[in-house]
């Protein structure tokens, strides 16, 4: 029973807590290229999440095999391993998305992200484990690039547009906002920019948040004071 | 045929600026850009790694991987040359120049995650370049990361000295800059007609 938060935990850490690009500002290439419209974020996102949660696997499995000496050269094959499958996949079953994404799913393999959970996670983890921290992970990642998108996306474009890359989707086109488009957001600039700006909101947030336990701290410490010279007094 | 050359160089360096416009590398662009002189050291040693690697990858999946028809393979074949590339650039540094190791050395290990060099190898070969211009790219691609590394080490440390808003400080403000930087890299644009 005790070991069921922290197997939920692996999960959900991913998620929030240790975001891959927002908190642990890794694998930040990808996150400024693939982010120009919201399908292609949503895709890479999936490309990535699928490697990485194979990768975890597979190290997580051989984890007492691979000799300490050699560990990195191994998990980069296993990780290229992944990564050639996707590309062929995507390549089959999804052209538009692979060549949207270019030389991007190709660079998975150096993605910092993948490599350090394996280093740091899957090779020292359990199969579940490893595996549900791969899936928190890409959740991660994939929510981090979404949100990237979906910013750039309506303020570049003014509005959003499905089924140019997923061309099983019907394609929707929703641009009310057109006119006042800026096309800045869809450049290089504006990935900077957006990536730039939400890490401040973040720590935005969290000095807010740091402020305000180091405000109830000394609250707290000086009724302790009072207490004990009342106490004193008395 | 020279002047092809070199106008591949400019726009691999200038227009189509690797952190700039094609996204690779960001991270020793931000995490090795805090003092000038390592950021220099970073940019030559990428400049070797990305130039060799370009050089021995190309004839590779020309001559071995689509005679062989594994040209599918060329992402394993890739990584694993310019790891095992780093690995005896090192060892070569360290045994005849032991003072460009002492200054190279540290960042050497790093580039072997640097997508700028795995970025240049897979598109040289991807749109079907000759081997003159995925040199050319090679060498504007790396030049063009030495040039942007150097300029924004120089912006960071000013940056660092100066009152930004808190939640700006560090990553965030450093981001926003490279947006700015991006937007007089557009500039270039019209340079090659």
């Amino acid at each position: 029973m005790e070991n069921k938060p922290r197997k939920l935990y692996e999960l959900t850490k991913g998620i929030i807590k240790e975001n891959p690009l927002f908190v642990l500002l890794l694998g930040t290439c990808p996150s400024l290229a693939t982010t120009t419209s919201l399908e292609g974020a949503i895709g890479m996102g999936f490309l990535f999440a699928f490697v990485l949660i194979g990768s975890n696997v597979v190290i997580s499995l051989l984890r007492k095999i691979i000799p300490s000496q050699i560990k990195i050269p191994c998990y980069i094959v296993i990780i290229a391993t992944f990564v050639t499958i996707v590309k062929m996949l995507s390549e089959a079953f999804l052209p538009e998305l692979y060549s949207t994404l270019g030389v991007f799913i190709s660079l998975i393999v150096v993605n910092c992200i993948v490599l350090g959970r394996a280093e740091a996670f899957a090779s020292k983890n359990s199969v579940g484990a490893s595996l549900l921290d791969g899936i928190g992970m890409g959740i991660g990642y994939t929510l981090a690039l979404v949100i990237m998108a979906f910013v750039r996306e309506v303020l570049g474009t003014g509005g959003l547009t499905f089924g140019e890359i997923f061309t099983f989707l019907p394609y929707v086109s929703f641009t009310p906002l057109e006119k006042f488009a800026m096309s800045i957001f869809t450049m290089p600039a504006g990935a900077f920019l957006v990536l730039g700006v939400i890490l401040a909101i973040l720590a935005y947030h969290a000095n807010k948040k740091a402020n305000l336990e180091r405000v109830k701290a000394k609250i707290e410490k000086e009724k302790l004071a009072k207490l004990a010279s009342e106490a004193k007094e008395a | 045929m020279v002047v092809a050359f070199i106008l591949a160089i400019i726009n691999a360096m200038l227009i189509q600026n690797v952190v700039l416009y094609r996204f690779y590398g960001i991270c020793p662009f931000l995490g090795v850009s805090k003092k000038s002189n390592e950021a220099l050291s970073m940019g030559l040693a990428v400049i070797f790694v990305i130039v060799i690697a370009s050089a021995i990858c190309w004839p590779i999946y020309h001559y071995i991987l689509v005679p062989a028809n594994i040209a599918f393979m060329d992402t394993i074949t890739y990584i694993l040359v310019i790891a095992s590339l780093v690995q005896l650039i090192e060892m070569f540094l360290k045994k005849y120049s032991p003072s460009l190791y002492a200054s190279l050395g540290v960042y050497l290990p790093l580039i072997t995650t640097n997508c700028a060099v795995l970025g240049v190898a897979q598109g040289n070969t991807d749109t079907n370049l000759t081997f003159g211009m995925s040199m050319a790219n090679a060498i504007g691609t790396s030049v063009g990361f030495l040039i942007i590394i150097f300029a924004f080490s120089c912006i960071r440390v000013r940056l660092e000295a100066s009152n930004v808003p808190k939640c700006l400080k560090g990553i965030p403000i450093a981001l926003i800059t490279a947006a700015l930087m991006s937007l007089a890299f557009v500039g270039f644009t019209g340079l090659i007609k």
